[in-house]
């Protein structure tokens, strides 16, 4: 499977070319969010706001009243929690088109609890106005701008660094209120988002090689949360649903689904998985991830509850599964 | 910069501006009796201040906003399209006219009381106020009469101004932002930041003014957290600031009124008497943010007051 290197920095500097409207205001974490690329193009229109997140949101909702388009670069958790107020009172109330661009989702960082956005998916949910993107792969990187700048309001975007895996076709990019459909099957369905979907796509191709049906689909659009394709996996999985998310499972991924089957009446059982209302530590990204749970074997040994069944998967069997970059899966019907 | 025109060419005098005041510390009073409580030293403290920004300082066009205000038309979103601001009442927005930015939203009944007195806002647009359903609200939200952004959280408002400010600067206007802040302000650590990038910016096409007063909700400031001196940190910070006796409208309107060109942010430090004009109200120091009568007698003492107010007039 591919791996592309910083996509985001060289993307960045395209898609803002033909758009002078566009901004970039950071909180010197310019490089290390990929916006350096940026500020060397377009130095008129980068702003340096200095380590003063509160600022930068005011700022940022200034310069949207005057019809100008600031995209906020800084890490994930200081978009969410040390501004907080700001994001909900400058920006989000009065519906202001502020895109959020926070790295370093969950536990991508050996950066430690400081670092780690393990709540800020539910952070952004929980306010009104504000739309919710996370990105799982260089193709939703390349395709995540678009998308956030089509949104009439605030939009929050997880987004991914460094070198990113091109799990999706580059020519399919992320669309608005749809999931990418990867597979269908009965048995099971399997939400997942972000870096875990990677993790879930290793899993469910060893599952199926144990003659598991398993519907997958990839969520980049945690808010506003009205697919019907979600909704119809859901309802057509025999045994159960495990969503799986880098971040907390109260508030994000799993806790969005958990609301969307008790009101729409889908019964049946749910799996979260996601830090289970703990914070995490500095350690490497494989290390967290077997850590906490978050990886193909957790997912494993999710469907080994829902299906009573025990799989004989090593973690070098799933290790061994060649991933392919994969096309969304033309649905001739409903699941 | 271009100097800054008053907003008609024939220029208020002093005695004008101070009668606008006086004006406006009986109507905060009347509504303080009507609704049994109010932010009365407020009207005390500022009403200099802003009667001078708007006949003096700002240059603002006549309103656009509907006398008598609209009701709540939800808050903002992608599904409300009517979902309005305050801003009308402060003029069209245009590259050459100035934005007035309201940060201490308690102070919401001295600015509508201002606007009545200027023919902006209807004297029965005070009908609708603290009422269910109104946008005259006792805290002002970014729909009330004269507000513009969301600014309850305090501290806020001075930071999306510098944005408006930044984003003028861009397009070339030759319109200043004009922002009014109370001194408690100065307690939150944004403020702090938003100086600190408004200088290092460069952004000289705002200016701020503050209502010093001395108070907050606890008590006197220097009794809940000192600020001072005010004056000197600002200027740390790279701001051009004066202090002025907040009662005196030519000594408010003069640094506004320089012809030099800023590459730094404005402050006026406007020393205010919380008391100022409603001497009585000193009985209840230290306590001065909000006012409720607590007796009857206390309302007939101040009912007899505001009819003295009057008859001063004539």
């Amino acid at each position: 499977m591919e791996t592309v290197q910083r996509p985001h920095r060289e993307n960045l500097v395209r898609w803002a070319q033909s758009r002078p409207e566009v901004l970039v205001l950071s909180a010197d974490l310019t490089a290390s969010c990929e916006a350096d690329g940026f500020r060397d193009a377009y130095p008129e229109r980068f702003f340096s706001m200095g380590m003063a997140e509160q600022n930068m949101m005011g700022f940022a909702a200034g310069l949207a009243r005057e019809g100008l388009f600031p995209f906020i670069h800084t890490f994930a958790v200081f978009v969410t929690r040390r501004p907080f107020d700001q994001v909900a009172m400058s920006i989000a109330y009065p519906n202001l088109p502020v895109r959020l661009i926070g790295f370093l989702p969950g536990i991508t960082t050996a950066g430690g609890v400081t670092h780690q956005a393990i709540d800020d998916v539910a952070l952004m949910r929980i306010l009104p106005n504000m739309s919710v993107l996370e990105c799982g792969d260089a193709t939703d990187v390349e395709s995540v701008l678009d998308v956030a700048q089509a949104v009439n309001g605030p939009v929050y975007v997880r987004m991914l660094r460094g070198e990113v895996p091109r799990l999706f076709d580059a020519g399919e990019p992320m669309v608005l209120g749809r999931a990418r459909v990867l597979g269908e099957g009965r048995d099971l369905t399997v939400l997942s988002s972000g870096i875990c979907t990677e993790e879930a796509m290793r899993a469910i191709q060893a599952l199926r090689g144990q003659g598991l049906s398993i519907a997958h689909l990839h969520v980049s659009t945690l808010k506003p949360f009205e697919d019907p394709a979600i909704e119809a996996a859901i309802a057509g999985a025999r045994l159960g649903v495990v969503t799986m998310e880098n971040h907390g499972i109260i508030g994000g991924l799993g806790s969005v689904v958990a609301e969307l089957m008790a009101e729409k009446g889908l019964g049946g059982r749910l799996i979260r998985i996601g830090l289970r209302d703990t914070y995490a530590h500095g350690a490497s990204r494989r290390y967290l991830m077997r850590e906490y749970g978050l990886d193909a074997m957790a997912l494993v040994r999710a469907a080994e509850d829902l299906t009573s069944t025990q799989f004989d998967l090593t973690e070098e069997a799933l290790s061994r599964v060649r991933l392919e970059t994969m096309s969304r899966i033309d649905k001739t019907e409903d699941l | 910069m271009a100097r800054i025109h008053s907003q008609s060419s024939e220029r208020p005098t002093v005695d004008s501006i101070r009668s606008v005041a006086d004006a406006v510390r009986r109507r905060v009073l009347e509504h303080t009796l009507t609704n049994n409580g109010g932010y009365l030293s407020q009207a005390c403290s500022s009403a200099e201040i802003l009667a001078t920004l708007y006949l003096r300082v700002m240059r603002l066009g006549p309103s656009d906003a509907s006398s008598i205000p609209k009701p709540f038309a939800g808050v903002p979103g992608a599904d409300n399209p009517d979902a309005f601001t305050g801003a009308g009442y402060n003029g069209p927005k245009g590259p050459d006219f100035d934005r007035f930015i309201f940060s201490p939203v308690h102070y919401a009944l001295v600015l509508y009381s201002l606007l009545i007195e200027l023919g902006r806002l209807d004297p029965n647009a005070l009908d609708a106020f603290n009422r269910d359903g109104s946008t005259v609200d006792l805290i002002g939200a970014e729909h009330s009469p004269g507000h513009e952004v969301t600014a309850g959280s305090l501290g806020q408002a001075i930071s999306q101004a510098g944005g408006i400010a930044l984003a003028r600067r861009l397009r070339g206007d030759s319109g200043r932002v004009w922002v009014f802040m109370s001194d408690g302000e100065f307690q939150e650590g944004q403020t702090w930041e938003a100086f600190a990038a408004l200088a290092y910016h460069g952004l000289g096409n705002i200016g701020v003014y503050v209502d010093a007063n001395a108070q907050q909700c606890d008590g006197p400031m220097d009794s809940v957290m000192c600020i001072e001196p005010l004056g000197d940190r600002l200027r740390a910070f790279g701001a051009e600031v004066h202090e002025v006796d907040g009662h005196d409208p030519d000594a408010l309107a003069a640094p506004a009124e320089s012809m030099a060109e800023r590459d730094r942010p404005l402050v006026v430090i406007a020393r205010t008497d919380p008391c100022r004009g409603i001497e009585r109200l000193r009985e209840r120091a230290p306590k001065l943010h909000y006012v409720r009568f607590k007796s009857e007698t206390e309302f007939e003492t101040y009912r007899t007051l505001l009819n003295q107010m009057r008859e001063g007039i004539r």
